[in-house]
């Protein structure tokens, strides 16, 4: 179908999704973008956030993501994800233990390479946070 | 000659030892069924990832600051092998291919004049290269993939290597593997991941590259690139971690199928050996209580 494009979402253990969709929001690492058919040829990274997947001009689908690659041809949008599961799938309580041993880890963290670790763990949590409590487009 | 109770004991001890392997044969076979499952399940990212970064790798080869991760450091003098093997035997000649394979690789370097330095992955490479290269080995990973294989043990593995890597301990890695062919069938590969090597037919799709699309990148392609390469490390040590353990549980499965007929044979000739001692036992007494008859 001319107005679809193929959306792919793999995660290293397995394909979490690949579907004909109208549209799809990917926060990038320099701001959301959406991809419709015929986008141009583009490659970015992602930032922790909500991936939105447009059928009918409504979301039918919000997939939480940690960050990882696009790649957007004419016909295709490829993401490639380092962690991403739906929305729904995202549980308070063990967000919150995660922030907390992440903040604990801050703290106790003795160089730089352990203490960017422990920051970038804190923002994914918080984008997990975000994207619970995100508004839907 | 042994007795009558020797014989029913051992024949008793191989038919337990039978039990066992054939037991042994299932569970492996159960695991390798999974293990397959696992390996189908991750091809397609490893399928993209390798597509998104031979586009990039096209581009960038051959430029000035490139990442050293692509082009290498310069230098070709220390090479560092990852060995992997498994962390339990029993698997017939899994492991030992794996270490003559890597012994084989490890002469080769060395007999170029190159350092080299060993990472074992899996208890049964260490203690099989221990012998030989017991000072080249700087470390071992073990009970990776315990209790489930995952992308976190490829990652971990990967973090260490880079960490060398930037430390500048090591110019070239390679790592050593068994490729899952059939259950019967692995073969031993041996795989450069570092520089980049890319795969043959990806660098002719780059070279006639005139027609591919010109992606645009956000942010620059050399930033993409710094992140996409670590990424692709561990992706590949996640796919040589995967063909190893489909590869362990085939070939432990093929093993305890032979050790499990062998064991049939042997409680046959056994049971042979038995009868006829039993018989020879009851007709020694039979001939013993009429020659004693006889000479009353």
């Amino acid at each position: 179908m001319a107005d679809q494009i193929q959306f792919e979402l793999v995660a290293p253990e397995r394909l979490l999704l690949s579907q004909p969709v109208e549209m799809i929001v990917l926060p990038g690492a320099e701001g959301d973008f959406g991809v419709l058919p015929g986008h141009a040829p583009f490659v970015s990274t992602i930032r922790p956030g909500v991936i939105a997947v447009f059928d009918g001009g409504q979301v039918t689908e919000r997939l939480f993501i940690a960050g990882g690659f696009a790649e957007v041809t004419p016909e295709r949008c490829t993401v490639l994800a380092e962690e991403a599961m739906p929305v729904g799938q995202l549980d308070r309580g063990a967000i919150d233990t995660q922030m907390r041993e992440a903040r604990n880890d801050l703290a106790d963290a003795k160089d730089d390479g352990d203490r960017a670790a422990a920051e970038t763990r804190i923002t994914v949590a918080e984008a997990k946070l975000a994207a619970m409590e995100g508004t839907v487009y | 000659m042994p007795s009558l109770k020797d014989l029913k004991n051992r024949i008793n001890s191989v038919k337990s030892t039978q039990k066992i392997t054939a037991a042994m044969k299932m569970v492996a076979a159960a695991k390798l069924r999974r293990a397959q499952e696992q390996a189908e399940a991750a091809r397609p990212f490893a399928e993209r990832m390798e597509r998104v970064l031979s586009s990039l790798a096209g581009g960038m080869a051959g430029q000035e600051g490139a990442s050293p991760l692509l082009a290498g450091t310069g230098a070709d003098t220390v090479h560092l092998v990852v060995v992997m093997t498994s962390d339990r035997g029993l698997c017939g000649a899994f492991n030992s291919s794996i270490a003559r394979g890597a012994r084989r690789v490890i002469r080769d370097l060395l007999g170029q004049g190159k350092q080299v330095k060993i990472l074992c992955v899996g208890r049964k490479g260490r203690d099989q290269l221990r012998r030989d290269f017991g000072k080249l080995i700087i470390g071992t990973i073990e009970d990776v993939g315990r209790p489930r294989l995952g992308f976190d043990a490829a990652d971990m593995i990967a973090h260490r290597v880079l960490e060398m890597f930037e430390a500048g301990e090591f110019d070239v890695c390679t790592v050593i593997y068994n490729q899952f062919k059939s259950a019967i069938t692995q073969i031993v590969t041996v795989q450069q991941l570092i520089p980049f090597a890319q795969p043959e037919p990806a660098a002719g799709a780059a070279n006639a590259g005139g027609e591919r699309p010109f992606y645009e990148y956000e942010p620059s392609e050399e930033e993409i690139l710094s992140e996409l390469l670590p990424r692709n490390l561990a992706v590949q040590f996640y796919k040589a971690l995967l063909e190893n353990a489909a590869s362990e549980h085939g070939a432990r499965m093929t093993a305890m199928d032979n050790a499990t007929r062998n064991a049939g044979d042997m409680i046959n000739k056994l049971s042979i050996t038995y009868n006829r001692t039993r018989q020879a036992t009851i007709t020694k007494e039979l001939i013993e209580i009429i020659s004693g008859a006889e000479a009353v």
